[in-house]
């Protein structure tokens, strides 16, 4: 099997024959991020041109492992079960040290959630769904071999010099969303440097076709194995028979050298054993960085994704920390575009989703340095750890093969109303709501949508405008997990984190903490 | 119990000293590197305490002649 990847036509851009036009809203890169942000944007009624300097998806599977949270924001956006029916389901991962296995975690212990800790996918797929999403929904006008190479600042928007194959032209935009990559033209072009840190060790990465072969779902990792010495190597189940592996090269190897078919299949072979047939569908080497841009937003524009942070991929982060932006930044976007919040509402994206990128950067930075000790007593402690992890609890916490994506709680956020009672559980102002099934079988996320909701636990909420509400029973699982009562009152953003919560649904607080959701407070002590 | 009874006796110096010592004598340089690796991870759940790790790390850094923190890494 070797895998074609599709080829989007080239369609000539109207503004072509004027040389100029104008557009409300550009998103540059049709990557799984900027597809995101689109097809969010078309579900929230928003026009947008997505210009991309290629005419495919991602070459080879690149970004994997999608994480829980960001299964349940494809759930809001229609590609859920899709994901579901062809990705990869798994939730158990397993380190081995040497030949031994030294620690082995379950990442979702407790049934009850619509969406499993993660599916393993292919980016290319995922980006051709969300290619022919964002057609049909008619408001994406997807630009292929549309290249941005001249990017202009203004007050009020952002101009921009287009390259195609048949004439350039200008296309004025009123906002910006970057999604151009950790190469973004759109950063070169503003002179926007990273703040951060950058890994020396080369890896290798395949794409591996191997048939019938008896190996779990589930993710394996080891350390010093007796098939790559000194080295570490990752194993990932995909769809279609598809394995990822990834071996630790070391910082002295040879890019190049490194790539040569014959010398990946020796590496392989040495691993599955002479008697396993494969082929090899994709390789690369690479190595990475642990960075992010200082600020998010540049005026009219808004860096998303891995122009705006980058991790190692140890922890699933960037793709998923990507998704997880375009989900926090549309619904604000929309607002604004729409009339519906006023614009300072957008300044709280990077302040919620910095300190997100510097979590994963951290998680990213302290699992690369267990990964690839760069000394000599680096390298001592973390043997030492996996050696202990057998038979102490606290080394096995200490074994740091990748720290997995979780989503970001916005703790500081400006958007959220601090607690004012007493909660012994549930999900505090910022986090992202906790899944639970309800009596008619569906799932409590399911039921909430992409816009604000009222989620009253036992009791019958009041009626307030611009806010849909939801009940719940005051006994059950979604109960427990949200630590309810009756009476008790979640008030959730569009993005479905918590902005507030209340033991009784008393409308005047209700009212101030949807004012502060939109941005809107005023007064001493709202807006940090 | 009192506290002067759930003190354990104090190290005999010497003792401790040829002890530590001992525990490496049919070790490679790389797996002493490892066991004393192994030793202060295993001293430093004993103690339990940040404060005084953070207070005996700063101590062996002061008796090499070092500062308590080494100098930022590579940036960008």
């Amino acid at each position: 099997m070797r895998r074609v990847n599709p080829v989007y036509p080239f369609r000539r851009p109207a503004e072509l024959a004027r040389g100029h036009g104008t557009a409300p809203l550009v998103v540059v890169g049709a990557g799984v991020v900027g597809l995101t942000l689109a097809l969010d944007l078309a579900r929230h009624g928003i026009a947008s041109v997505v210009l991309d300097d290629d005419d495919t998806v991602s070459v080879g599977s690149r970004a994997i492992c999608w994480s829980k949270r960001t299964l349940e924001i494809y759930d809001r956006l229609g590609l859920g079960q899709r994901l579901l029916d062809k990705g990869v389901t798994w939730k158990v991962g397993k380190v081995f040290f040497g030949d031994r296995l030294a620690y082995e975690f379950d990442l979702l212990p407790e049934p009850g959630h619509r969406m499993p800790a993660f599916v393993n996918l292919q980016q290319y797929y995922l980006e051709e769904w969300l290619v022919e999403a964002c057609t049909a929904s008619g408001l994406v006008d997807l630009r292929w071999k549309n290249r941005v190479e001249e990017v202009t600042p203004r007050a009020d928007g952002v101009e921009l010099r287009v390259v195609t194959p048949e004439g350039d032209y200008r296309l004025d935009a009123g906002w910006l969303l970057a999604c151009d990559g950790a190469r973004s033209t759109v950063r070169e072009a503003l002179g926007l440097p990273f703040l951060g840190k950058v890994f020396r060790d080369r890896f290798l990465i395949a794409d591996v076709l191997i048939e019938g072969f008896a190996m779990p779902a589930e993710r394996r990792f080891w350390f010093d194995p007796p098939f790559h010495p000194g080295q570490s190597v990752l194993l990932h189940k995909q769809p279609d028979s598809m394995w990822r592996i990834d071996f630790q090269l070391g910082a002295e190897a040879d890019p190049e050298a490194e790539k040569d078919p014959a010398r990946v299949a020796g590496r392989i072979r040495a691993m599955l054993g002479p008697e396993v047939p494969f082929e090899l569908e994709w390789v690369s080497v690479y190595t990475f960085r642990c960075r992010r841009l200082e600020r998010f937003r540049h005026g009219r524009i808004f860096f998303v994704g891995d122009s705006a942070h980058q991790v190692s991929p140890f922890g699933a982060r960037g793709g998923n920390g990507g998704v997880q932006d375009a989900d926090n930044l549309v619904w604000k976007l929309a607002a604004v575009l729409q009339g519906r919040a006023p614009e300072s509402l957008l300044d709280s994206y990077e302040a919620e989703r910095i300190p997100a990128a510097d979590e994963n950067i951290l998680h990213s930075t302290r699992a690369t340095d267990f990964i690839t000790p760069r000394t000599e007593a680096g390298r001592a402690y973390r043997d030492a750890v996996l050696l202990l992890a057998k038979d102490h609890a606290f080394a096995r916490r200490m074994v740091n093969a990748g720290r997995l994506s979780t989503p970001h709680s916005y703790r500081e956020s400006p958007l959220s109303t601090p607690d004012e009672e007493a909660w012994a559980g549930g999900p505090p102002p910022g986090a992202p709501a906790i899944d639970a099934p309800l009596e008619d079988g569906s799932f409590l996320l399911q039921r909430l949508g992409g816009e604000p909701v009222l989620l009253v636990f036992g009791a019958t909420s009041p009626t307030l405008p611009g806010v849909r509400s939801l009940s719940a029973p005051a006994e059950g699982l979604a109960a427990e997990r949200w630590d309810a009562r009756p009476g008790t009152t979640y008030l959730l953003r569009p993005d479905q984190h918590v902005a507030a919560r209340f033991r009784e649904p008393d409308p005047g607080r209700i009212a101030a903490a949807l004012e502060r959701l939109w941005g809107r407070a005023r007064g001493e002590g709202t807006l940090r | 119990m009192s506290a002067a009874e759930a003190r354990p006796a104090p190290h005999d110096p010497d003792a401790l000293f040829v002890r530590l010592v001992r525990a490496h004598r049919d070790l490679s340089p790389e797996e002493s590197r490892r066991l004393d690796a192994a030793l202060v991870l295993l001293l430093a759940e004993a103690l339990g305490d940040p404060v005084r790790l953070e207070a005996a790390i700063a101590a062996a850094r002061a008796a090499l002649g070092k500062p308590v923190e080494p100098p930022e890494e590579l940036r960008e």
